[in-house]
């Protein structure tokens, strides 16, 4: 069984597509989607485990840290770039979505929303950093060092001039949910963004 | 009965094939006829479907696993990979194990006799590439029946031979593992080779390779290659751990005998290899590594030379290893995805240098099972009892 934000992932992949999978894991998204869709393409992964894992399954992975770029990669060479979940941890969030960009047209982009309202409640109620399924670090030692809201995304997408084709979000408990529709900001816990340059090169 | 080891594979006996049909070299000139000793383990099934090659590097060998009999001090030099239950699991996996063309442990090579004189090859024997070792080694294969190998697998120069054979016989080649090598020498890498022939060469006892017939051997030379070989094989790190800057004995004594330990462990391993290996062999195995470049026909595009390959490939480097340093494996790494080949490169963290790709390493151990059960099973191949 996949994450939610994978099972979402695995519906707007398109056939066939050649794909790059940024903090791929355990490589469970490219195994099925090379299975279900003939999907082709490589991980991106420094966790050891999560490395061994993709061998194991014979997906292609690349023992890259995302901080030192997508160099690597030619302009325009995949069809589309995923990142689960590692957005937060990067150094330089922003500079990763141009990287993603530049070797893709398009990208799928999912991260913890900071401003999910349980996060909230811990911050603005009891006055300490959140602590959730989602965000399951202290705030000494997490990896996560530029969480954001889904507010705050969309914002650096505009401000960049990039295209957002679609959205949606994962939640814990409320899953389908009206309110999560209408207010995602609030009631998203985890933001799904599918986001697209608007011209060629 | 001597007993051993669970994982091991025990008593293994070398076997010799003998080829009549002449090899054309890459150099221009063929090998009428030539041996190639070899070592299996484990059992090839029925479909033929198991097989594994391993190739070696510059002095290596066909003993890459296993005990010749009861009195050998070490086994194989690839022990801690090969065996039951092992990376290269011999219970399921059939391994084929060569000493390369122009090597000095049982193969044609110079020491052997030269048909049309009646003396030694000596200097006189051809130069060799690596092409010409795949070659070479596809007609081991023929004669053992095998079509395919599951796995063409090899360290250094070995894994050089491993890329070769995914772009001279793709449909020949299932997997592909290239272990801490390099798409082509650096400058540097050649210039250490240089240095390593020039000591040869420059042995008062080379005799221009003819020294069997003048009954001796350019011992010291072939022993302060091998002395500067080593140094590249070890990382700065791990000389300083095993040695420091720990002297012999208590005091200096403001000589030139050996003072510090490092000096004593390099002369210990010059002396030992230059009484083991032959010369000309050395210098051979040098000059195939300073030849081998596949992106070379292709302009120096590296990603249109692979483009043969039809195999999934497990690139692997080491992070102390200067030698052939992690960048190179990348660079390869990097070729093979342009190519949109199925690659996976790993970045193994050791301590060891060049040297690394022989040892035991828990991460190294894990990756390298994962990769070879994956092919297993993508095979089905059963555990053979």
């Amino acid at each position: 069984m996949m994450r939610a934000d994978l099972e979402l992932i695995h519906r707007w992949v398109p056939e066939g597509a050649h794909i790059l999978d940024l903090a791929c894991g355990d490589g469970i998204l490219l195994e099925a989607l090379a299975r279900d869709k003939g999907v082709s393409g490589y991980g991106l992964e420094i966790d050891p485990e999560g490395i061994t894992a993709c061998i194991a399954k014979g997906v292609s992975v690349l023992e890259q840290n995302l901080d030192e770029g997508l160099v690597n990669f030619e302009d325009d060479t995949y069809d589309l770039v995923v990142m689960t979940q590692a957005l937060q941890a990067l150094r330089r969030p922003d500079r990763m979505l141009d990287e993603m960009l530049r070797v893709a047209r398009e990208c799928i982009i999912t991260f913890p929303n900071f401003a999910y309202w349980r996060h909230r409640v811990h911050l603005g109620i009891r006055g300490y950093m959140p602590v959730s399924k989602s965000l399951p670090h202290a705030w000494y030692d997490t990896p996560n060092i530029h969480l954001s809201t889904f507010n705050d995304f969309e914002h650096l997408c505009r401000e960049k001039g990039l295209r957002i084709t679609d959205r949606a979000v994962g939640i814990g408990d409320h899953e389908g949910h009206w309110a999560t529709r209408l207010w995602p900001n609030l009631f998203g816990e985890i933001a799904i963004f599918r986001v697209e340059r608007r011209n060629r090169r | 009965m001597p007993e051993y080891p669970d994982d091991s594979v025990g008593l293994v006996t070398p076997q010799t094939a003998h080829f009549d049909d002449p090899l054309a070299l890459a150099c221009g000139r063929t090998l009428p006829a030539y041996d190639l000793v070899y070592e299996t383990y484990g059992t090839l099934n029925a479909e033929r479907s198991n097989a594994v090659l391993i190739c070696h590097a510059l002095s290596g060998h066909h003993h890459a696993a296993g005990y010749h009999d009861a009195d050998e001090r070490k086994p194989g030099w690839w022990d801690a990979h090969i065996g039951p239950g092992k990376s290269i699991d011999t219970n399921r996996f059939f391994v084929v194990s060569l000493n390369n063309l122009g090597g000095c442990h049982g193969s044609t090579g110079p020491i052997s006799l030269n048909p049309a004189t009646g003396r030694q090859w000596g200097p006189d024997f051809p130069m060799l590439t690596v092409s010409d070792w795949v070659h070479s080694q596809a007609r081991l294969a023929d004669r053992l029946g095998i079509e395919r190998f599951a796995a063409v697998i090899g360290g250094s120069l070995g894994g050089m031979q491993a890329l070769q054979w995914s772009l001279t016989y793709p449909e020949r080649v299932a997997n592909a593992v290239i272990i801490a090598a390099t798409p082509k020498l650096s400058a540097q890498n050649i210039a250490f080779n240089e240095v390593a022939r020039q000591a040869i060469r420059s042995d008062p006892d080379f005799h221009d390779g003819w020294y069997a017939e003048h009954a001796t051997a350019p011992r010291r030379g072939l022993k302060l290659a091998r002395m500067v070989g080593h140094i590249t094989y070890l990382s700065e790190d791990a000389m300083g751990t095993k040695f420091g800057r720990d002297l012999r004995s208590q005091d200096l004594n403001f000589g030139y005998d050996v003072e510090f330990q490092v000096e004593s462990y390099l002369r210990y391993q010059g002396d030992t290899f230059s009484t083991a290996f032959d010369a000309n062999t050395y210098l051979l195995m040098t000059k195939a590594l300073d030849y081998f470049d596949p992106a070379a026909e292709h302009g120096g595009v590296l990603a249109e030379a692979v483009a043969p390959s039809r195999c999934p490939f497990l690139v692997v480097s080491f992070t102390s290893d200067w030698r052939f340093p992690p960048s190179r494996s990348r660079e390869l790494a990097n070729a093979l995805t342009r190519a949109g080949k199925p690659v996976s490169y790993v970045n193994i963290d050791s301590p060891h240098g060049h040297d690394a790709f022989l040892l035991p390493e828990p991460r190294y151990q894990a990756v390298f099972a994962a990769f070879m059960g994956r092919v297993a099973r993508e095979l089905g191949l059963e555990e053979i009892a």
